[in-house]
């Protein structure tokens, strides 16, 4: 039998705010343990929560990037349940009328587009952390991180594999970081991932009974945990078995997954309007703003990058895949790069060397500016493109932020390339006398005869010729 | 008896200090707490580090109520008092922080006298269901005082403290003010602070004065009320004197009495009471219309699901993992739970938690807790068409007057029901109060309600004012 796979993501991410959600202590990660906490956070008796605006904000810069509806009136509620990191006994969440309802994202596999439909984002707190391996017989618990300003994010469950799913993981994570709402610090669980997998064979129209896949930090995991729990759902079902709903864990090491709770075991949450908080109410003259406010975002940039610059549409996407290298391309241009020739660059070499150090666009040695001094040397031909290559090499070790970087160590190891006619003649004389039989192909109509001559020109020259130059005398000698 | 007006013409004249009042009133409750238990804590060396704060302030100017002393409901968090809110599972807590109630106070040199007993988490309405033991009525010592500030009310009536302070969540103020023949508002929600108030039902809880006089109740609302942006339930109002209109003629005012809280069920000799009192503010010019609160009975439904599904909410914080009691010997995490709260918290306590899990959980959810919330839409409806004939509102606030302690204790829903006038006001948000009227056959004291609309404070307590200028049943002390 054909089984198809049904996947729907609930994303988690930390909001970029100062403060929490419903406190005033610091989000900042990593502090001594409990050392950020108000009155609301340790649940005195007594304690009040206070919404903070700027995660309100974040949220509705969200909605409109998506294209959702944002709820100029939506609802906390608590979700009741006892836990140790939990310390008021229940997480002030959104239920019945979350802020932000619908909106789409596009994910592209394989070249293909397609659109994944969102069903909500709503505003909610962290909980706190037990750590567990710290005391013996002992649980600690840390709060700093209790009242985090979390959106979840929930898609319809219209994922059809593991690579689909890590794509809107992917894209989703791209637009969060793009527009700022959140850091994108996966190791620091700014981004987290539950995963609902179900099969139902093909063609059948009811989905299978789901699983959900807990708290995967990083886009390999996503992939290792479906591809993992589908196979072992289908060989379930194969061999009789039905899938009981159940909350699951992977487990990076073994890559497998295994249960956390059944269904008989689920909560009852008890989720009722919290009456310490009035419903969040977002004004138009708010919502407005935030929208005049928004960046540009990747598929605008995307189109306007073509029409501006011209570059194909690969490039386009591929530059706009950040915020940084999309600024850096225009940062580029701006200093007067050719706009093509910049997407080549910046494309080839500069994310090669990026990739292979494991930088970012933002600690690139080379600046924009530099860069652009680059290409402009080879855009009027003081260079070819071999020995801009090496340039850029030296460039980068050194570190270049000017944009004269590149002439200076043009001008410093003498690359400048060799447009003295009298001086490569004499080079190409050299090279036809050692190569007859090029020659002779040549004139029999073998066209490429001649490049490989072009090489040995410019070999003879240490790559200091122009090859255009190089050619064209080489025709005119031997035609 | 000393009210708070008096009480501060004294410190104004110098004829005497913060501090001596705090010893004489420490005296008294040397001698006469062990009667009443209305006391869970005393610290006379607090006490009188404040009442030195407060010749301070007072010195230096402009604090007319700095030197005064009262009480606070041990509900309010007071930095290094212990806030133990009536409960086992609070007894070792030790506030880190003020409340705003709290803070305003201190800020206007009142200087508390202790903290004063109440029903665990508010939830009573006779004062026995304290872990410090019931409080006992001054006027009776067999009758209750009322809950769940009767440490408050008793404390005031017996004139341990001149005034404190109460929550009213269902009538906390108003009944235990009533069954001690005392005054006590409760505000507007919204209009207080619930900052460092320990939560009993977020949407119901409001703080409040409790003392002889209408006037003195003014005199601490002025404190007490401001909106606190801590707080997101408080009103952006306007800060408001709330002594303005205390001397307004009662000329022309239009008081509606509601036909359902004189009907069947209130005993006769509490009528007999009201019915003087409303006679007496005719004379003062009012005149009497009849209005109709036709939902009045589906308050006490109402109220049974929406308050206590907010405590069950409120209380789960109270887990033993970070302050508060927790069990000695446990095996594992949910045997830690299980054990502390059952040993921390009191019957009523659980019974009110296992009532509101129960209306929130999954199924159920639609038949009570929504349901209880259309029903307070329609209370506060009601409200609101009365208050188009009338100005203000006058009735009972209990049917009965204090019973024996122990009474009722086996009938819990017995209990319930003896909320039925005050319960009302909680659910539609509006301020109310209670004025001595006179005492019952036994001897009790009996109290009138009234309501008022929104942000009515000022009207309510012109009301109680100009009926307090025209009677003493205010100035009655019980003998000791």
């Amino acid at each position: 039998m054909k089984w198809e796979v049904v996947i729907g993501l609930e994303v988690h991410t930390q909001l970029t705010t100062k403060s929490k959600i419903f406190s005033p202590a610091s989000t900042a990660f990593g502090a001594e343990p409990n050392t950020q906490t108000a009155v609301v956070d340790i649940a005195l008796p007594g304690a009040l929560p206070v919404m903070n605006r700027a995660a309100v904000e974040k949220a509705i810069q969200f909605g409109l990037a998506i294209g959702a509806k944002v709820n100029q009136r939506s609802i906390f509620a608590r979700k009741n349940y006892f836990y140790p990191d939990l310390p008021k006994g229940y997480q002030i969440s959104q239920f019945e009328l979350p802020v932000v309802e619908g909106g789409q994202i596009t994910i592209n596999v394989d070249g293909v587009d397609k659109v994944i439909n969102l069903t909500r984002a709503h505003l909610e707190e962290d909980a706190g952390k037990s750590l567990h391996g710290d005391f013996q017989h002992q649980t600690g618990i840390d709060l700093n991180r209790a009242g985090t300003p979390l959106l979840e994010i929930v898609s319809e469950p219209e994922m059809r594999s593991a690579a689909e799913a890590v794509a809107y993981a992917k894209a989703l994570y791209s637009l969060v970081t793009w527009i700022g709402i959140c850091d994108g610090n996966m190791q620091e669980g700014s981004f987290r991932c539950d995963v609902n997998v179900s099969v139902r064979p093909e063609g059948q129209k009811e989905f299978g009974t789901r699983r959900e896949i807990k708290n995967l930090n990083s886009f390999r995991f996503i992939e290792q945990a479906i591809k993992y729990e589908v196979q072992w759902q289908i060989g379930e079902i194969e061999d009789g078995r039905k899938i009981q709903q159940a909350t699951i864990l992977f487990d990076p090491d073994t890559g497998e997954t295994r249960m956390m709770r059944s269904k008989e075991d689920a909560h009852d949450y008890r989720y009722f309007p919290d009456p310490d908080l009035p419903p969040l109410v977002i004004s138009n003259e708010w919502l407005e703003r935030v929208r005049s406010e928004l960046p540009e975002l990747p598929v605008a940039m995307q189109v306007r990058f073509q029409q501006q610059y011209g570059i194909p549409a690969y490039d386009a996407a591929t530059l706009t895949s950040s915020k940084a290298l999309a600024a850096y391309y225009e940062a580029a241009v701006a200093a007067g790069a050719d706009a093509k020739l910049a997407s080549n660059w910046i494309m080839g070499d500069i994310s090669a060397t990026l990739n292979r150090e494991e930088k970012d666009i933002d600690a690139s040695p080379v600046s924009a500016v530099a860069l652009a001094g680059l290409i402009k040397r080879v855009m009027d031909s003081t260079i070819n493109n071999k020995t801009a290559k090496d340039v850029l090499k030296k460039m980068w070790e050194a570190g270049a932020t000017d944009a004269t970087a590149a002439d200076v160590i043009i001008e410093r190891d003498g690359l400048k390339q060799e447009t003295d006619t009298g001086a490569i003649e004499a080079i190409v004389d050299a090279v036809l006398a050692a190569n007859p039989k090029a020659i002779e192909e040549y004139r029999a109509g073998k066209e490429k005869a001649l490049n490989s001559l072009v090489g040995q020109v410019m070999k003879g020259s240490g790559g200091k010729a122009n090859p255009a130059m190089a050619l064209e005398l080489l025709k005119k000698k031997v035609g | 008896m000393q009210t708070i007006k008096q009480l501060s013409d004294l410190l104004a004249a110098g004829k005497t200090s913060a501090v001596e009042l705090a010893q004489d009133y420490l005296a008294k409750i040397d001698t006469l707490n062990p009667k009443l238990n209305a006391f869970v804590t005393v610290d006379a060396d607090k006490t009188l580090a404040e009442a030195r704060a407060a010749d301070v302030l007072r010195a230096a100017g402009n604090a007319p109520l700095a030197g005064v002393p009262f009480g606070h409901k041990d509900i309010f968090c007071a930095e290094g008092w212990k806030t133990t809110c009536g409960s086992k599972m609070l007894d070792n807590f030790v506030s880190p922080y003020d409340s705003t109630v709290v803070a305003k106070m201190k800020a206007a040199g009142l200087v508390t006298l202790g903290r004063l007993n109440m029903d665990e988490f508010a939830m009573g309405s006779s004062n026995e269901n304290s872990f410090y033991g019931a409080v006992k009525n001054p006027w009776d010592l067999n009758a209750v005082p009322g809950g769940s500030s009767g440490g408050s009310a008793a404390a005031v009536a017996a004139g341990l403290v001149p005034a404190a302070t109460g929550t009213d969540t269902g009538g906390s103020i108003r009944q235990p003010a009533s069954f001690c023949g005392i005054t006590g508002i409760k505000p507007t929600y919204g209009i207080v602070s619930r900052y460092g108030m320990v939560a009993f039902a977020s949407s119901l809880d409001q703080g409040g004065p409790m003392a002889h006089t209408a006037e003195d109740c003014a005199l601490l609302l002025n404190v007490m009320a401001g909106f606190d942006e801590r707080d997101s339930t408080s009103l952006e109002h306007a800060k408001e004197d709330y002594t303005r209109d205390l001397n307004v003629p009662l000329a022309g005012l239009r008081v509606g009495l509601p036909r359902e809280y004189f009907a069947e069920g209130l005993a006769s000799d509490v009528a007999a009471a009201i019915e003087t009192a409303i006679a007496e503010l005719k004379k003062l010019g009012a005149t009497v219309v009849e209005i109709s609160l036709p939902n009045t009975k589906l308050a006490i439904p109402a109220y049974y699901v929406i308050a206590p599904a907010e405590a069950s909410s409120n209380l789960s914080r109270f887990d033993g993992v970070r302050y508060g009691h927790r069990a000695a010997d446990y095996d594992g995490l949910t045997e830690m739970y299980e054990k502390t709260r059952a040993e921390g918290f009191g019957w009523e306590v659980k019974r009110r938690i296992l009532t509101g899990a129960y209306v929130l959980s999954h199924g159920y959810y639609d038949a009570y807790y929504l349901q209880a919330q259309k029903i307070r839409r329609i209370i506060a409806n009601d409200f609101q068409s009365a208050f188009a004939h009338c100005d203000v509102i006058a009735g009972p606030v209990a049917p009965n007057t204090a019973w024996n302690l122990g009474e009722k204790n086996a009938d819990p829903v017995a209990m319930y029901l003896e909320d039925i006038y005050t319960l009302g006001v909680n659910l539609a948000g509006l301020p109310g109060m209670s004025v001595p009227v006179g005492f019952g056959s036994n001897g009790r004291p009996v109290g009138m309600q009234l309501i008022g609309n929104y942000f009515g404070e000022a009207k309510m307590l012109n009301v109680a004012y100009q009926f307090q200028q025209a009677t003493d049943w205010h100035l009655k002390a019980p003998t000791l």
